[in-house]
């Protein structure tokens, strides 16, 4: 007999370690879970092709906050560099795809594999830089890789840059809306499934114990330098799955596609869903990409009452952008999580929440 | 020779800028341990504005800048008071997404105040090149050289004898110290925002006389980055510096290895240049080294 999933437990009685750990606290979340997860598999059959895209672009978005925030936010590493990292694995699939006639299969974790690698390479330098000094740093990566994409002429085609194909099965090309969105699914979940676990690890845990304080972390035997450039290598691992997923999904990349300006969207991303929450990327991804669709839409229904509205309609994305980043680190700095999770509290004990 | 030194006088006119604007940089850095990404959004309001009064209202150009430069100062005043305010202490990653968010909104306000096509200034020096031996200088070069040696030389004065100035001084050096004897921190980082607001307006004006005025312009904020960390991010000297010396190499880069690589190389190599510095001098030049205790 399966119980009501969706009843919450009503607070928290850990006597071991190993509770502490779990993933499903009661046994009730996993059914939970497993129904949200069917939930989502199960949409694109009644949604219309513009909604699944749309979901679809949240879901790879998902993946790169996922991979920054495993660097931001758990480890505490600042980094405005995640444009061109995304660029870099797009980038990478694309050649390996379209020049050296590589697999979709093949090219995608090789993809990711060269981003991580990129990825460490920039991330050495923050042994001894931290907090500003590094953001400055990875700043200036992203401007040199940007640099190296469009005038690499022969390898990457300049600022045209190049046409990619939708990965294929045998026959079966993932041409459809739907068809795409269940190779973003699955990559998220996976991607999701890791990430949750890696800080239950010592690895992840060591990252944690970065971020709260470094030379404490030292102190206790943990390796700065190795653990680092270990989260700036996994961090970019799935910047660069990204970045691929992207590539193949537009079926396009130019350097304008990687600029500063998606640097700092995947940053908003992380800082809107919550820092150092594998949840909050996701919430946050969503929130960031629907963002400018919603704007459009009112601006849509504003403009037979206000003509003219259409034309400023870059500007006011811009202005909405920053607003919500500076409401966000005003009034709740934890983000979507944590407000998430107020509302939980709220009604975990409710309507007698002053008993907790 | 003669290409050589246009190059180099065409480096320091343009290094001087980037001194100047990241003379406010450093400013806000040094007073408040904040790192503005909002920089090159305040030049081109100011000079946005200074535009506007000069082309659309025909007020001449020495009221039109001392204007635009009143309203610069209120507006880092305000932006200071409204949007910085709830940010000291926060951890770096708030300070930095807050002045980026900050930067987005204003040029937000920008796109939607004055659009995103290139405007010229009316010519407001005289076109006639002057000649010095071997090397030609147009009169808007000489006269932006000139007008941001007298801003350094009146923040020099300011910084040593005003009140104002010292009370800065002393913020930067030990805020609870400065609490203390009685200076209100809280104006000491208003002045910054508008000081730095200032120096990024005549820095806007300046170059939009010399290139023309579009929202590329902002592109400068990231370009002080370099230039502040070359020189050491809380030193003043070190920004003036700093910036002269990225301008000359930038200047250089732009004459000679450009053509060999088929340009684009000059607004990549500040960046070339802060990465080295990075790895091999964090602190800069002049810069305070920290240390760090547990």
């Amino acid at each position: 007999m399966v119980r009501n999933p969706f009843v919450m437990q009503c607070g928290e009685f850990h006597v071991d370690y190993k509770q502490d750990m779990a993933i499903w606290k009661i046994a009730r979340v996993r059914w939970r879970i497993f129904m949200i997860v069917a939930l989502f598999a199960l949409f694109p059959m009644v949604a219309t092709d513009y909604v699944v895209g749309l979901a679809t672009l949240c879901g790879i978005a998902a993946i790169g906050a996922i991979g920054l925030n495993i660097l931001t936010g758990f480890t505490g590493q600042i980094s405005i560099g995640v444009g061109a990292f995304l660029g870099v694995g797009g980038y990478t699939s694309a050649i390996l795809t379209t020049k050296l006639g590589l697999s979709f299969w093949v090219a995608f974790p090789l993809a990711g594999l060269i981003t991580a690698l990129v990825g460490a390479l920039f991330g050495i330098p923050s042994l001894r830089l931290k907090g500003l000094y590094l953001a400055i740093a990875t700043l200036a990566a992203q401007v040199i890789i940007l640099f190296v994409i469009s005038r690499w002429d022969s390898l990457t085609g300049g600022t045209a840059g190049l046409v990619l194909n939708r990965p294929q099965i045998g026959s079966f090309t993932f041409m459809s809306e739907m068809s795409y969105y269940y190779l973003m699914f699955v990559v998220l979940l996976i991607t999701i499934v890791f990430s949750l676990n890696l800080f239950r690890t010592r690895v992840g845990r060591a990252f944690i114990a970065i971020r709260d304080r470094d030379i404490a972390a030292e102190v206790m035997g943990i390796d700065l330098f190795k653990y680092k450039v270990l989260a700036f290598f996994v961090s970019s691992f799935f910047v660069g799955i990204a970045g691929a997923l992207l590539g193949h999904y537009t079926m396009i990349v130019s350097p304008e596609l990687y600029s500063i300006s998606v640097s700092i969207e995947y940053l908003a991303m992380i800082l809107v869903g919550g820092l150092g929450s594998v949840f909050g990327s996701l919430y946050g991804a969503v929130f960031i990409t629907l963002m400018p669709v919603v704007l459009r839409s009112v601006v849509d229904v504003l403009s037979g009452t206000f003509p003219g509205l259409e034309g400023v309609l870059v500007g006011m994305k811009e202005v909405v952008f920053g607003v919500v980043i500076i409401l966000f680190l005003v009034y709740e700095p934890d983000g979507l999580n944590k407000m998430w999770s107020n509302i939980k509290n709220y009604f975990r004990l409710w309507p007698f929440s002053y008993t907790k | 020779m003669a290409f050589f030194l246009q190059m180099l006088v065409t480096g320091i006119v343009v290094g001087s800028v980037y001194a100047l604007v990241a003379l406010g940089f450093v400013l806000i850095y040094k007073s408040s341990d904040a790192i503005n990404f909002a920089q090159g959004e305040f030049l081109l309001i100011g000079t946005y504005v200074c535009l506007t009064l000069v082309a659309s209202y025909n007020v001449p150009f020495i009221a039109a800048l001392l204007l635009a430069l009143a309203f610069s100062a209120l507006l880092g005043w305000s932006v200071e008071k409204v949007v910085l305010r709830p940010f000291i202490g926060k951890p770096v990653i708030s300070m930095i997404m807050a002045t980026i968010g900050l930067s987005s909104v204003l040029a937000g306000i920008v796109h939607i105040i004055w659009g995103h096509e290139t405007r010229v200034y009316p010519p407001v020096f005289s076109e006639k090149p002057l000649q010095f031996g071997e090397v030609i200088i147009a009169p808007v070069y000489a006269w932006s050289f000139v007008i941001v040696m007298i801003w350094l030389v009146i923040f020099t004065l300011f910084f040593k004898y005003s009140r104002f100035g010292i009370a800065m001084r002393a913020t930067a050096d030990d805020q609870q110290a400065a609490l203390s004897m009685g200076i209100s921190v809280k104006t000491i980082f208003a002045i910054a925002w508008a000081i730095a607001a200032i120096v990024s307006a005549v820095g806007g004006v300046l170059l939009g006389n010399i290139n023309g005025v579009n929202s590329s312009l902002s592109l400068i904020g990231l370009k002080v980055l370099p230039v502040a960390i070359l020189g050491g991010l809380d030193s003043i000297p070190g920004a003036i510096i700093g910036g002269i010396l990225i301008g000359i190499i930038e200047s250089m880069t732009g004459g000679y290895l450009d053509p060999l690589v088929g340009g684009g190389l000059k607004e990549v190599i500040p960046f070339v240049i802060l990465v080295i510095i990075l790895m091999v001098k964090p602190y800069g030049l002049f810069g305070k080294k920290e240390i760090e205790r547990v």
